[in-house]
């Protein structure tokens, strides 16, 4: 078959910027099969596929690229999901230039071959077109308790109910998903594909209890003592971190777990449809620069914010979101603060009014290895709105770490892991995600979650 | 889903449900509360525990029908049932062994109150409690707290039972009498919080009080429930919902729970019609 030595990918067709910032629907439409196919031929096949060791799961990229070059989507589908469990979750969120797609031999000259693109392409074919198969797993009787419903709980609780063992999932919040339902927002990852990808795991017969907080409802040593031989923690990255500046508990300052979760769980974009309302106002400044304080700024966008400012303390080279989210908000019109560090919120009768900020300057590099900003005596100003939302990350729920005796946990909260198992140093216990990394993403969460059901499967077969 | 097995009223604005929940009536002390959704698509409403029952898995709620979501709760009968239910959440309220215990409750506040006081007066302190609503009909649990009270005072705005008044009116009674108090647990609306550690706070008698301010998840995740208590901001769902009184910014509080005024009155008149 001929390859396609076009520099740039196919285009995949999007929303326009001043329309979709009106709406919640996804903004990036999908290839077609016509677009995936031709796609698929600008990947060279490399013998040594250093596409591969960039994914944290071993997705044989190469393999399925090519049966999607030759049409057969099926086949594709197959060899995605001998290795990843949610495929269309991870070809929409996954950060492709720093994983596979950074990795590729065909981004030295030009662009890489677009593999979020055409996972994402092979897992919507898939759900649009396949017939439910009947899988018959033969059942070990074994149990094995997970904590958590994110990325890492779903991956290893899909990994563990094919290698028959009886499954339960312990979910705090009333739906499933975790991040995937309560943070990322419905344009990036519309919440009814979420739930069609735990759909699938349930069908093959993991039991998701939902409303069960692990550590309040019920502790880790209970549950074993209820029969379940292993448990895995992916309980996430829970307490949202504030800047502690002065007029942070003003009435229209949000925390992004906040802002996004009465947005994507509770959808208050529907209110008054639905009874959790949200307020945005005029003027919205998000302080930080990740993919939730990008998500957290499209979607004041959205709820018919005017003016919405990212409030960022280092420069555009630092900047922690994947490219193409900055690149989304960009183009809907998301005005860029950049080396500018608030220092103070401004109120009026209890409500906010501004955000006051230091502009920075870039210093010497410091321990992330980033150039570190150094304030510039005098330069402060305010930026005048009426929300801020705060979206400088998280750090572990301590309900876990509070409750489980014997469970060693990092300074900061993060429980420690053997790298290699994700064992904890509790007997039967294993941990990953963001629980254990601090915030980061979903692939990792799914590497971990994939890791731990190995080792897992290895500690009960013993 | 969780299922209505009781349900009683025990005054117009103000009613008790007992629902079957498990995973909480195991686990659940005085002091935690639940978080409850009514239906799909519902609103997560933040209620304490009234009572439980580990034997019949039940724990009972008291409410007050004041917004669309308690509307939406009061229409749900017996044998049918509410979306979700969960917890127990916040810590066990932090009671000690001492003589005395004066506990001080305005309208639904005498709910979370009451399995306070009760459970002192089980590790042996002897309690009295000061109950206060607007007239007659809202002082609610008066027989419930006689079972094991030395002294049940009433305080009605309208005089129509009790002391005409308010709680701090019988509590600064109690006081003036040289009743000795080792310590006050004081909940209802922040207002009577605030009013009560008025009084306490100049004579140095620890009061206790409990926060119930909007949130979402209940677990620490939004952060909506930021409360500053002595200067430090902290989340009622997880550090609380019981706090030193002395050190609550009431004020900030207050403020705080009137963020969504405005939208719950909308909400209320659109899904009405």
């Amino acid at each position: 078959m001929d390859k396609n030595m076009s520099m740039t990918k196919v285009a995949m067709p999007e929303q326009e910027p001043n329309v979709r910032n009106k709406n919640f629907s996804e903004v990036a439409l999908g290839y077609t099969k016509e677009m995936a196919m031709e796609e698929a031929r600008r990947c060279l096949n490399c013998k040594h596929k250093p596409c591969m060791t960039g994914c944290p799961v071993n997705v044989p990229i190469p393999g399925f690229i090519e049966k999607v070059a030759e049409g057969d989507f099926d086949a594709a589908y197959e060899i995605i999901t001998s290795e990843n469990a949610l495929p269309a979750i991870c070809g929409r969120v996954c950060p492709q230039e720093n994983q596979c797609e950074g990795k590729c031999v065909r981004g030295i000259k030009g662009e890489p071959v677009a593999i979020g693109r055409l996972e994402r392409f092979v897992a919507d074919y898939h759900m649009a077109n396949a017939k439910p198969v009947e899988t018959k797993i033969e059942k070990n009787g074994k149990r094995v308790a997970i904590v958590g419903s994110g990325p890492s709980g779903i991956t290893c609780a899909g990994e563990l109910i094919k290698k028959g063992y009886d499954v339960t999932v312990f979910e705090a919040l009333h739906k499933a998903g975790g991040v995937l339902s309560y943070g990322i927002p419905e344009f990036r990852l519309p919440k009814d594909l979420v739930a069609k990808e735990i759909e699938t795991v349930e069908k093959l017969g993991v039991d998701i209890e939902t409303n069960v907080i692990v550590g309040r409802s019920v502790t880790i040593d209970e549950l074993m003592e209820q029969g379940y031989g292993a448990v895995f923690v992916g309980s996430g990255a829970g307490l949202p971190r504030f800047l502690n500046i002065p007029g942070e508990n003003l009435l229209g300052v949000y925390s992004a777990n906040e802002f996004l979760t009465r947005v994507n769980l509770m959808k208050a974009y529907k209110f008054p449809d639905t009874p959790t309302p949200i307020k945005v106002g005029k003027k919205v400044a998000v302080v930080g620069a990740g993919n939730v304080a990008m998500d957290a700024a499209r979607t004041a966008k959205r709820l018919g914010a005017e003016e919405v400012y990212i409030v960022y303390r280092r420069s555009e080279e630092e900047l922690p979101a994947r490219k193409e989210e900055v690149h989304h908000a960009k183009e809907e019109g998301i005005i860029f603060k950049l080396l500018n560090n608030p220092c103070a919120i401004h109120g009026e009768d209890g409500w906010v009014t501004g955000i006051e900020v230091v502009k920075q300057e870039l210093g010497e590099p410091d321990a992330s290895g980033r150039r570190s900003p150094v304030p510039v005596e005098g330069s402060n100003y305010v930026i005048d709105v009426d929300t801020v939302v705060i979206a400088i990350g998280q750090s572990p729920n301590p309900l876990i770490r509070q409750t489980t005796p014997g469970l060693d946990t990092q300074k900061w909260g993060g429980i420690i892991v053997e790298e290699d198992t994700m064992k904890t140093s509790k007997d039967g216990v294993y941990a990953g995600g963001d629980t254990v990394t601090g915030a980061a993403t979903v692939i990792l969460a799914m590497g971990a979650g994939k890791k731990a059901a190995k080792a897992i499967d290895e500690y009960l077969s013993k | 889903m969780y299922k209505i097995v009781s349900k009683e009223t025990l005054n117009s604005a103000v009613e008790l449900m007992e629902i079957e929940a498990p995973f909480v009536a195991n686990k659940c002390e005085a002091g935690q509360f639940i978080i409850i959704r009514v239906d799909e698509d519902g609103e997560r409403v933040p209620l304490t525990i009234a009572d439980y029952d580990r034997e019949k898995k039940t724990v009972t709620i008291i409410y007050q029908v004041v917004g669309y979501s308690t509307e939406l709760l009061s229409k749900k009968q017996v044998g049918e049932y509410v979306q979700d239910f969960v917890g127990p959440l916040g810590h066990p309220a932090p009671l000690h062994k001492c003589e005395h215990v004066v506990g001080v409750a305005g309208g639904v506040g005498s709910a979370p109150l009451y399995p306070q006081l009760r459970k002192l007066h089980e590790m042996g302190v002897k309690v009295d409690v000061i109950i206060g609503g607007r007239s007659a009909e809202f002082v609610i649990l008066k027989e419930k707290f006689e079972e094991f009270c030395d002294h049940v005072y009433i305080a009605t705005d309208d005089g129509s039972l009790g002391t005409k008044g308010f709680v701090t009116t019988v509590l600064q009674e109690l006081i003036d009498k040289g009743e000795k108090i080792d310590e006050v647990i004081a909940i209802g609306p922040l207002i009577m919080m605030k009013n009560v550690v008025k009084v306490t706070k100049p004579l140095n008698i620890p009061t206790a009080v409990s926060l119930n301010p909007i949130m979402i998840d209940g677990t620490g995740m939004c952060g909506g429930c930021r409360v500053t208590i002595g200067g430090e901001t902290k989340f009622a769902c997880v550090d609380g919902p019981d706090f030193d009184g002395f050190l609550v910014d009431f004020d900030e509080c207050m403020k705080r729970q009137g963020m969504f005024k405005e939208e719950e009155h909308e909400c209320r008149m659109h899904l009405a019609n």
